[in-house]
């Protein structure tokens, strides 16, 4: 018996000397040569939603990023909101206002009243975006990567900024699917060579290191070669990347009576039940972690007039070109 | 009495009959998620089985699965109530033959259905066997009618009402009835939905604001019919610890007032929000009844096992040891006690802390401590359950203190340790600087898992031996099939009428 405890104390001692994971602030840089600042159009139309398939609808066009916003687009929207004063430094966070979610007093509801809410902390392990002198700067080899560490207020402001707006978890879902019945956005089947999920650890970090947070940078699965790693490309019928893996994706609904914001698609800490298309989130308004960010959307009508207006305005064309907005 | 009638009509050969189907079960469906899944060996299971794993399906799987091994762990308990309340022979032949067959019919037709494609004439079968359980479990109401006067309590140390009707047989008849009910709160929500085959899983309803009285009917069903199931291998445990005395005066009352209450909470659910407080309280009957038989039986042990190692008058130490002397029959109430931090404790505190902690959490980690909860509660009753078994089957010596303390130790390592796993965020806030503690946690419980598994695999491995033997240990158990156990009445002796009932095997 004696034996069986000490065998038990080793196996214990063992365990509790496994390493600890530290997060890079450095990356190596790979090109994979996708545009993160390409949107495409969906069509408006009759989809299958959720696990059930309902059909629903979605009555207007919209347009939405082929990709995650990257640290790189995430630090120039910081840098520009805080000279035009959208949004503010407070301490070691970025802070911006909110107006307030309507408040019913139902069991277990939060109220969100209006006010200045956590953006995204920086400085914090896990984040990739530093201020220096006075500037927000990427991580070296993180500007492709998804931006994480962001709160959906901090999503919602980045969205707000650029007259964009969250997905709502309709469009996101159409987007992701297309219009069949298909369980990831790039059809029936997952492997560690099609997405960034929880089984991909071992392939990944077999080319990245093993001490890693584990994002890949955005649209890496896109059937190239990454030295020895022939990556499988992980397209949504509508040439959308990631929308099934790497980090979870804030969408903008926010329903009556409960206030949780929620996320979609999956991340790289998560097995695959939770990549599937209709695999579902949720947190306060104001968390944020090392596996979440966000893409945009924008409706087609609000583009086709911003075109209109270009001429004469420039700032309106600054935010609102259509496939770029560096 | 050949190998077949033993396995299939003898109280302890059923018994390892039904264990060895949800070990079986248990082993290959065990390949299909988690770690398995990256080490490539759900591959080989789906190619060398043929099975269909369809993504949209993974919730109806699942659900047929645990469904189909929740059947056998009740066919188990309803083996081991049929030999130990004193009922007629025929009653226990008949029941155990129906839930036999129905779970049996349930778990090869369910899981035939769920993984190899969706044959719906499987599908039929799946609720024929279901439907087979129920009725066994409405002759096993019958049969435990506590009114009926032969059944009175012989030995006045067990508790009873003044008319001398037998307070612990009121108490597995009022679990068996509650059962059955809470059982057709899910086959009505079930047929429900299955109408369009939308299943869902409970814990993906956590946030739902506005739950349809379906949906709740459905989250109170997967919750009493555990909390009963606990319930009833409580009690069982109970007659095989010996339970009497003043300890089971006070705990038969209160395990009855809180079942009533418990199962008439959950129902309420469905409509009004107060039923939380009736669980609440429910929950306390049961846990002081538990209680109560902790008590007892470390007393008892503590005695019994002074005596065996020769301990005049013991000191705390030697009082220690003995408690721990045989960790097979101190095993299933230190798991009832270790259930407290793992199961209990962390209901209770989830609840408390909703709003102010696990809410504020991504709803995938609030699940991963939900659904972490139900399944250490389910597997701290099947220890319970091995633990008794292999008491039944006969193991001493060396070997039953290695197998107890691996059993222990092992599982509660691996629950101890998926507790902190689930609840990391409590220690360590920050997700990137969870990384060693989640390695080491599931390390352990891997670790301890796998002991406990390859413990149970070497014991069924000689059960499965012995079977090919002319003169196994099966033999002996064919010739004595009812458990071993101090009945709390003796029907014979009330109606002098020999050769009926099942208390002429084992000790009376």
């Amino acid at each position: 018996m004696r034996k069986l405890i000490f065998i038990f104390i080793v196996i214990v001692a063992l365990a509790s000397c496994s390493e600890e994971v530290i997060v890079n602030s450095e990356t190596k840089i790979i090109e994979t040569g996708i545009n993160p600042n390409e949107w495409v159009e969906i069509p408006a139309g009759t989809f299958y939603y959720n696990m059930h398939s309902h059909e629903e609808s979605i009555k207007n066009n919209y347009e939405i990023m082929i990709t995650d916003v990257t640290n790189k687009q995430y630090a120039k929207f910081m840098n520009e909101a805080v000279k035009k004063g959208t949004i503010k430094i407070d301490a070691d966070s970025i802070i911006g206002y909110h107006p307030g979610d309507e408040f019913n007093e139902y069991l277990h509801e939060w109220e969100i009243p209006a006010g200045d809410y956590l953006l995204m902390p920086f400085g914090e392990a896990g984040s990739h975006i530093k201020l220096l002198d006075g500037t927000f700067k990427v991580d070296k080899g993180y500007d492709m990567h998804p931006v994480v560490m962001i709160t959906w207020f901090g999503a919602k402001a980045y969205a707000d900024f650029y007259g964009y707006r969250l997905p709502t978890e309709k469009e996101w879902a159409k987007a992701a699917r297309g219009t069949d019945k298909r369980a990831y956005p790039w059809g029936d089947f997952i492997n560690e060579k099609i997405t960034n999920y929880g089984s991909s650890t071992n392939a990944l970090q077999r080319l990245f290191g093993g001490n890693i947070a584990r994002t890949t940078p955005v649209g890496y699965f896109n059937g190239k070669k990454y030295d020895d790693f022939q990556t499988e490309d992980n397209k949504s019928p509508y040439g959308l990347y990631d929308m099934g893996g790497n980090v979870w994706q804030w969408v903008g609904d926010d329903y009556p009576d409960v206030h949780y914001r929620y996320m979609r698609g999956g991340s790289f800490t998560n097995y695959e039940y939770n990549i599937v298309v209709w695999a579902r989130n949720s947190a306060g308004p104001d968390f944020y972690n090392i596996n979440i960010g966000f893409r945009c959307a924008r409706d087609v009508k609000t583009i086709k007039q911003a075109e209109e207006t270009i001429d004469t305005d420039t700032l309106n064309l600054e935010t609102n070109k259509i496939k770029t907005i560096e | 009495m050949n190998r077949f009638n033993y396995l299939f009509s003898s109280t302890k050969g059923l018994i390892l009959t039904a264990i060895s189907l949800v070990a079986i079960v248990t082993g290959i469906f065990n390949t299909l998620s988690g770690p398995m899944v990256e080490w490539g060996i759900r591959d080989i299971t789906v190619s060398l089985l043929g099975m269909d794993l369809n993504p949209t399906e993974r919730a109806g799987r699942i659900i047929m699965l645990y469904h189909t091994i929740a059947m056998a762990v009740v066919a188990i308990e309803v083996y081991m109530m049929t030999s130990i309340i004193p009922m007629r022979k025929h009653e226990q032949r008949n029941i155990n033959m129906l839930i036999t067959i129905g779970y049996i019919t349930a778990m090869i037709f369910g899981l035939g259905f769920a993984y190899w494609g969706h044959n719906f004439t499987f599908h039929g079968l799946f609720l024929v066997g279901q439907s087979l359980v129920f009725f066994s479990g409405i002759m096993l109401a019958v049969a435990v009618n506590p009114w009926k006067k032969e059944y009175y309590v012989t030995d006045k140390e067990f508790a009873h009402f003044k008319s001398g009707m037998d307070m612990e047989r009121m108490a597995f008849f009022i679990m068996i009835v509650a059962m059955l009910i809470s059982a057709g709160f899910g086959a009505v929500t079930g047929s429900f939905w299955a109408n369009g085959h939308e299943t869902f899983l409970a814990e993906d309803l956590i946030r739902e604001p506005h739950k349809t009285g379906l949906q709740k009917a459905i989250i109170g069903h997967l919750h009493i019919m555990l909390t009963l199931i606990a319930v009833a291998v409580t009690l069982v445990i109970g007659r095989w610890l010996k339970f009497k005395g003043i300890f089971h005066k006070i705990a038969m009352p209160v395990m009855i007032i809180g079942t009533i209450v418990i199962a008439g909470g959950v129902w309420s659910v469905v409509w009004t929000h107060m039923a939380h407080t009736f669980i609440y309280i429910g929950s306390v009957g049961v846990m002081l009844s538990a209680l109560m038989l902790v008590i007892f039986s470390w007393k008892k042990l503590i005695h019994d096992n002074s005596i065996e190692l020769g301990y005049k008058k013991a000191n705390i130490f030697q009082k220690f040891r003995a408690l721990i002397h045989d960790p097979i029959k101190f095993g299933p109430t230190w798991q009832m006690v270790f259930m407290n931090f793992t199961v209990s404790g962390i209901g209770i505190f989830m609840a408390i802390k909703l709003e102010q902690i696990f809410r504020v959490w991504p709803a995938r980690e609030e699940r991963i401590t939900l659904t972490g909860h139900w399944h250490i509660l389910s597997a701290i009753i099947a220890t319970i359950i091995i633990m008794y078994y292999v008491d039944i089957a006969g193991l001493k010596g060396k070997a039953r203190k290695w197998f107890g303390w691996i059993l222990i130790i092992g599982s509660d390592i691996a629950f101890a340790s998926m507790t902190i796993y689930s609840m990391k965020r409590l220690i360590i806030p920050e997700e990137v600087a969870q990384q060693g503690l989640m390695n080491t946690t599931m390390l352990l419980a891997d670790f301890g898992l796998g002991a406990l598994l390859i413990t149970m695999a070497i014991f069924l491995g000689w059960k499965l031996f012995d079977l090919f033997k002319g003169d196994g240990v099966w033999k002996k158990e064919a010739k004595n099939p009812e458990l071993e156990v101090e009945r709390t009445s003796n029907p014979v002796l009330n109606i002098r009428k020999e050769n009926e009932f099942n208390t002429e095997g084992g000790e009376k």
